[in-house]
């Protein structure tokens, strides 16, 4: 049988004793075999959490303490979901991170495009000053706005409403507007001359000729942006004050700090918090990496 | 035909500054305005109702001298600053090195390690508040089943700061996924030049990789120094500062500060000083790349 293989198809044990015969094949693999070893515990290490989470979250009450740990939970508490869920008005607290989330993400698409698409492709005097002023405030830290901020929007009467969530991205924001303006400028401009020659006006070519072309950068911004308002947390902390006004993330913190709720229910509130956002990162995950990788390679 | 050329320049220009408007009143509004108005803020004694009263210097003579909690935060924050930082750095370096090699289950792999990084800050709060728990916690059962006496993490004022460069560290994916891109955006003819020239992987490593990845790595240091004086919503969430002003963050302490007693003046001098804090840190690490960060561009 063995005389039928093909000449370059080594025999198993010719195969491990030529490695083992080679000392640079032999270190060679012995390398591969610590690199396995160090990812994949590493890999365990990182996913118990996530484990841990989900298993909490779907035990009886008296399983939560058990030694040793119980990783599959017996019976499976699918119940402990909804129970969680209307222990406080999760649902409200959803609904009210939907709309603010939408309203903040509309905002920050249609601004920001019209900033990005300004300094991109329009000759204007002061463009360049104007557009490096912006590139600066991107790395001033939000602490040092927070106060002043908090003060305007209660002078407005907007403190315990979405507004001071909402209003602010309507006037775009530095990094979008720098993400999109570099996606911009990679567009050929003859395009534009193209457009222009056919009589299309300013707005046509932006409306009709970049944004159909940047649906890739416009993705990237609505899932930064959907992500960020749905993590939030010091602004909706500082602005909204009634239970019915919460956001997702401000009652979650409500729940799990509060001493009476078991872990369970915890961990139920917490992993029914997240999923969406590990859903967002899959479906949107081509645009998100690009996002994350231009801003880190490019920024 | 000169004319003509004008009045498009000019409607041009006027399309340009039309377009960016919401950027430009974006920037004065919200981020250059409260700028400024912190600066001047950070003189008064207001609690945002009754009229502001100017005093001068008075906060921070306060702050410098009487203060105790803010030089409290101020340690805590440095520390956990200056052991975090590094810390994730590294990992993230070796990590995204490790993810480079070609092996099998690359793509699973990555996503594990990536994953934690994406998930809300108040939901890891939350899992690790759980995870940390004295004797009933997935760590203090993981370290009994193997003997060891684990300490009273969140409830030790010795062990909470270690808990937090701990739980940190779950969250290296972010930086593991910037690293990687850089690895990945080095040209193989630098790798095929080397191994001509006789470099072992070593030699590799320390000659091309390193070197050519100096930029990203002062772009990470930047954000973990922005990012690692902010810490908030997992100290907020998790201990409130506790035990004993323990994990007192500066954030906590300029939080409580603003929006608890309601002093913005002094809150306001208190941001400033984590601000020029953030300032000089970057600027001394932004001197030093001279030294260490290689720019291919420039020679």
């Amino acid at each position: 049988m063995a005389q039928a293989l093909p000449y370059h198809v080594k025999r198993p044990v010719t195969a491990v004793w030529g490695v083992l015969s080679n000392p640079y094949r032999l270190r060679n693999l012995l390398g591969r075999i610590v690199l396995y070893a160090v990812l994949v515990a590493g890999a365990i290490l990182v996913t118990i959490p996530f484990i841990w989470l989900i298993s909490s979250s779907l035990k009886p009450q008296a399983q939560l303490v058990a030694f040793p740990p119980i990783w599959i939970p017996k019976p499976i508490l699918w119940e402990n979901y909804p129970k969680a869920l209307t222990a406080l008005p999760f649902g409200r607290f959803i609904l009210n991170t939907v709309i603010i989330a939408t309203g903040a993400t509309l905002g920050s698409l249609v601004s920001s495009s019209l900033g990005a698409f300004a300094f991109a492709r329009l000759r204007w005097r002061f463009r360049d000053v104007v557009f490096f002023a912006l590139l600066l405030t991107i790395m001033l830290p939000g602490q040092i706005t927070m106060i002043p901020r908090f003060v305007l929007f209660s002078k407005m009467g907007w403190v315990n409403t979405y507004l001071p969530l909402i209003v602010p991205a309507w006037f775009a924001s530095p990094f979008y507007v720098f993400l999109m303006r570099q996606f911009f400028m990679g567009l050929p401009s003859e395009l534009d001359d193209a457009a222009r020659i056919d009589g299309a006006s300013v707005f046509g070519i932006y409306w009709r000729i970049m944004l159909p072309l940047s649906k890739p950068v416009l993705a990237t911004v609505a899932l930064f942006s959907v992500q960020h308002h749905w993590n939030a947390f010091i602004g909706p902390l500082i602005y909204l004050h009634d239970l019915d006004k919460f956001t997702a993330a401000i009652g979650l913190r409500y729940f799990v700090t509060d001493t009476q709720v078991h872990y369970s229910l915890q961990m139920a509130a917490s992993a029914a918090f997240t999923i969406p956002i590990i859903v967002l990162f899959f479906v949107g995950q081509r645009y998100f990496i690009q996002g994350i990788v231009f801003s880190g390679v490019k920024g | 035909m000169m004319a003509f050329i004008k009045t498009n320049r000019q409607r041009e220009a006027l399309y340009g500054w039309l377009f960016a408007l919401p950027a430009i009143i974006g920037m004065v509004a919200f981020d250059v305005g409260p700028m400024v108005a912190s600066v001047l803020i950070a003189f008064t004694e207001w609690n945002g109702v009754t009229p502001p009263q100017w005093i001068g210097l008075a906060n921070y003579e306060e702050i410098l001298f009487r203060d105790d909690l803010f030089w409290l935060s101020l340690r805590i924050t440095t520390v956990f600053a200056f052991i975090s930082i590094p810390l994730n750095l590294v990992t993230g370096f070796l990590l995204a090195l490790l993810l480079n090699q070609k092996i099998r289950g690359q793509a699973l792999m990555r996503t594990l390690y990536y994953l934690p990084s994406i998930v809300p800050l108040v939901a890891v709060a939350a899992l690790w508040r759980w995870i940390f728990l004295r004797r009933f916690g997935l760590l203090d059962i993981g370290l009994a089943m193997m003997g060891i006496e684990a300490p009273d993490w969140l409830g030790d004022p010795n062990w909470v700061l270690p808990a937090f460069i701990v739980m940190g560290l779950w969250g290296v994916g972010g930086g593991m996924l910037i690293n990687l891109a850089g690895l990945q955006a080095i040209p193989s003819d630098l790798y095929d030049a080397a191994s001509i020239d006789g470099a072992n992987a070593l030699q590799r490593l320390l000659n091309v990789t390193v070197p050519m990845m100096t930029p990203l790595i002062l772009f990470n240091l930047v954000m973990g120094i922005i990012g690692g004086l902010q810490v908030f919503v997992v100290a907020f969430v998790m201990t409130g500062g506790g035990p004993n002003n323990a994990s007192l963050f500066y954030m906590l302490h300029l939080y409580h500060t603003a929006f608890e007693y309601f002093r913005l003046g002094y809150g306001s001098s208190l941001a400033l000083i984590l601000f020029l804090y953030i300032v000089v840190l970057s600027a001394m690490v932004f001197r030093s790349s001279s030294a260490w960060v290689y720019y291919e561009g420039s020679r």
